[in-house]
């Protein structure tokens, strides 16, 4: 077992260096930092943006495998260089990583609990009122995407609060800032700012996994073993679950590994327009204002968390099914 | 006993049977297949109104995308701007016809190349194993790390003011990998097979192997693949309009259009409802589409919606 997660592993964190690495090309090939100099009036002589930029090590006469060097070794030893605002990228991004993090587990875990329920529930009501009704609601929101889902949200927020009469439902930001009171007051003004993100993420990701679980409970549904533990006695409930969803969420973890990168896609939609100063935020930002090296490490980190993503589903796999040895 | 075997009544018949269902093709079972299935059917019937609609539609109204009305700035739908006007005087109308043009293109433009190059990849990986094989699938695995959206995004300024054929093979270019795993598995179990075994050993060229033998069994796979990779390369394309990443200006796309309506969308709905309801029709109707397919192509596999 250990010995092949440590192999996982390695082979994990090759594809992360790899991933980064091209990343880090890719955007520094792309992304023009020098025209954030020049565009000024009246234009600054080409010797002061080139300190500029060399002092960033974004400058575009630099071969680009010289710049990476420059950027990739002291990487390693975590320090991901400058934003070209000249602030230091690490400290940003511990000021953003958690917002994200917190957003993506909690889609994650919720999208899935809630997703894989209502497919096992649709699986077993097949062809009935709660079946159809679940299956034209998640075909409808697999065809909204996160950003316009996000302002029908919002707008559906508005309806509601001037409905209730007051602002129940916040739309932007995390808190409302200088809000005083105990600690109760606080919770609850997350919580009214939480709903409406957390919703425009876990909504396609609960559609997702209910269509998938409903029709890998539907092969198990028929099968022979499912039967035999009823007839050995067991409650048809019973069986359901320890027999029929231990078996029929095996599939589940591959799809999780797939969906996660498409979650991690999402995230960025929601954080831009709930305005959460999260890395997807930041991500957007910093390709319209050519940051080459914030580009790369927000590359990187969404590269570690699919891996991490996808060595949970190992975990996963070999949990759940006792076929697989390691 | 007799020394010749009379038919039976009731082999008879059933020769006659046999005779009846040979009539019936392949394509006509499938089709009768997914005739039986109305949402698919409706979702055809809707996305061929979609398409007609978004081609023959400006023909109807004497406003142009580009052009511009300076008598009217955000106006309500009324009947000179049957969706209203934006806050610069652009029919509305106009724009989402000519948005839901380019979304369409683009999303059968990239789902066409995507199953083509995945379908490509994967037999390849598949029949040839070994060295070939390990690459391609680190290759994949390579660009399954990367998100689609964050690198077109970060290609995205090397695409600006360029033809927009470069963001459909963009967008082509990161989406074929899951497919591609899918086909190398169904390649390995068909290579095993006689018939391409037989190939094999009468000298038939991989490249004739792989293109004649080995793709057109899997074409059900492939067809029903495409088309779902239809509805997820439009989401891809309007997701990275939105932020200006894909579609560039003057030329519109549902979702530069969602993204310039949104910002007044609860004053002035007009502005995105159209183009946000075209695109969910759209997206919605050919996933329907595709599912049917799947039933009718594939009777084997769990059905998602029955009727």
């Amino acid at each position: 077992m250990a010995k092949f997660l440590l192999r996982r592993f390695v082979n994990y964190l090759i594809l992360v260096a790899l991933a980064t690495s091209l990343g880090y090309m890719v955007a520094a090939t792309s992304l023009h930092p020098r025209s954030n100099f020049e565009g000024r009036n009246p234009p600054p002589p080409k010797a002061s943006v080139d300190a500029k930029l060399d002092a960033l090590n974004m400058n575009n006469e630099t071969p680009v495998l010289t710049r990476f060097e420059r950027w990739a070794v002291p990487a390693l030893h975590g320090d991901f260089g400058k934003t070209i605002d000249g602030q230091k990228v690490s400290t940003e991004m511990g000021r953003r990583m958690g917002v994200t993090l917190r957003l993506l587990l909690i889609g994650s875990v919720i999208g899935g609990v809630l997703g894989v329920a209502l497919g096992v529930v649709s699986a077993v009501k097949q062809y009935q009122f709660t079946d159809y009704s679940a299956t034209i609601a998640s075909f409808v929101v697999l065809s909204i995407p996160v950003f316009l889902l996000a302002v029908l949200l919002k707008v559906g927020a508005l309806n509601v609060n001037n409905h209730v009469g007051h602002t129940l439902l916040y739309y932007t930001g995390e808190k409302t800032p200088g809000l005083g009171g105990g600690v109760w007051t606080h919770f609850t003004d997350r919580f009214q700012h939480f709903v409406l993100p957390t919703l425009s993420l876990v909504l396609g990701q609960i559609a997702f996994y209910s269509r998938y679980q409903r029709s890998a409970m539907l092969d198990v549904l028929g099968s022979d073993f499912l039967r035999t533990a009823q007839a050995k006695g067991l409650r048809r409930r019973d069986a359901l679950i320890k027999h029929g969803l231990r078996t029929a969420l095996i599939p589940m973890a591959t799809f999780f590994a797939y969906e996660f990168g498409l979650l991690l896609t999402g995230a960025v939609f929601t954080e831009k327009i709930f305005g959460w100063h999260g890395m997807g935020e930041w991500f957007v930002d910093s390709v319209t204002k050519n940051d080459v090296n914030t580009v790369a490490v927000v590359t990187a980190f969404s590269a570690v968390l699919v891996l991490i993503a996808g060595m949970i589903a190992d975990l996963a796999y070999a949990a759940l099914d006792p076929r697989v040895r390691i | 006993m007799p020394a010749e075997i009379e038919p039976s009544p009731a082999i008879a018949v059933e020769a006659a049977l046999v005779e009846d269902l040979e009539d019936v093709t392949r394509g006509r079972l499938v089709l009768r297949r997914f005739l039986r299935k109305k949402i698919a059917v409706g979702g055809l019937i809707v996305l061929v109104l979609l398409i007609a609609f978004a081609f023959g539609g400006p023909y109807l109204s004497k406003w142009d995308y580009r052009s511009t009305d300076y008598n009217s700035f955000l106006q309500k739908p009324s009947s000179t701007h049957w969706f209203g006007t934006t806050q610069i005087g652009q029919d509305v109308y106009a724009q989402t016809l000519r948005g839901l043009q380019k979304s369409l293109v683009i999303g059968l433009l990239t789902a066409f190349f995507s199953t083509g190059l995945a379908a490509a990849v994967g037999a390849s990986a598949g029949y040839f194993g070994g060295w070939t094989d390990r690459v391609l699938m680190w290759f994949v695995d390579l660009l399954l790390v990367l998100p689609q959206f964050l690198i077109i995004a970060i290609l995205s300024p090397s695409f600006r003011g360029k033809t927009w054929l470069v963001f459909v093979f963009l967008l082509a270019a990161f989406s074929w990998m899951v497919t591609a795993r899918i086909v190398r598995g169904l390649t390995l179990s068909l290579k095993e097979q006689e018939f391409v075994q037989a190939a094999r050993f009468t000298g038939v060229p991989a490249r004739k192997i792989i293109f004649r033998h080995l793709l057109p069994n899997m074409s059900s796979f492939l067809i029903i693949d495409a088309t779902l990779n239809v509805g997820g390369a439009i989401l891809a394309e309007t997701g990275l309009s939105y932020f200006g990443f894909g579609v560039q200006s003057p030329d519109v796309s549902l979702g530069t259009l969602i993204a310039a309506g949104t910002r007044s969308a609860i004053t002035f709905p007009w502005l995105f409802l159209f183009a946000g309801g075209a695109l969910i029709i759209t997206v919605l109707s050919v996933s329907v589409i595709g599912d049917g397919l799947r039933d009718a192509l594939d009777p084997n596999s769990a059905t998602s919606i029955k009727p």
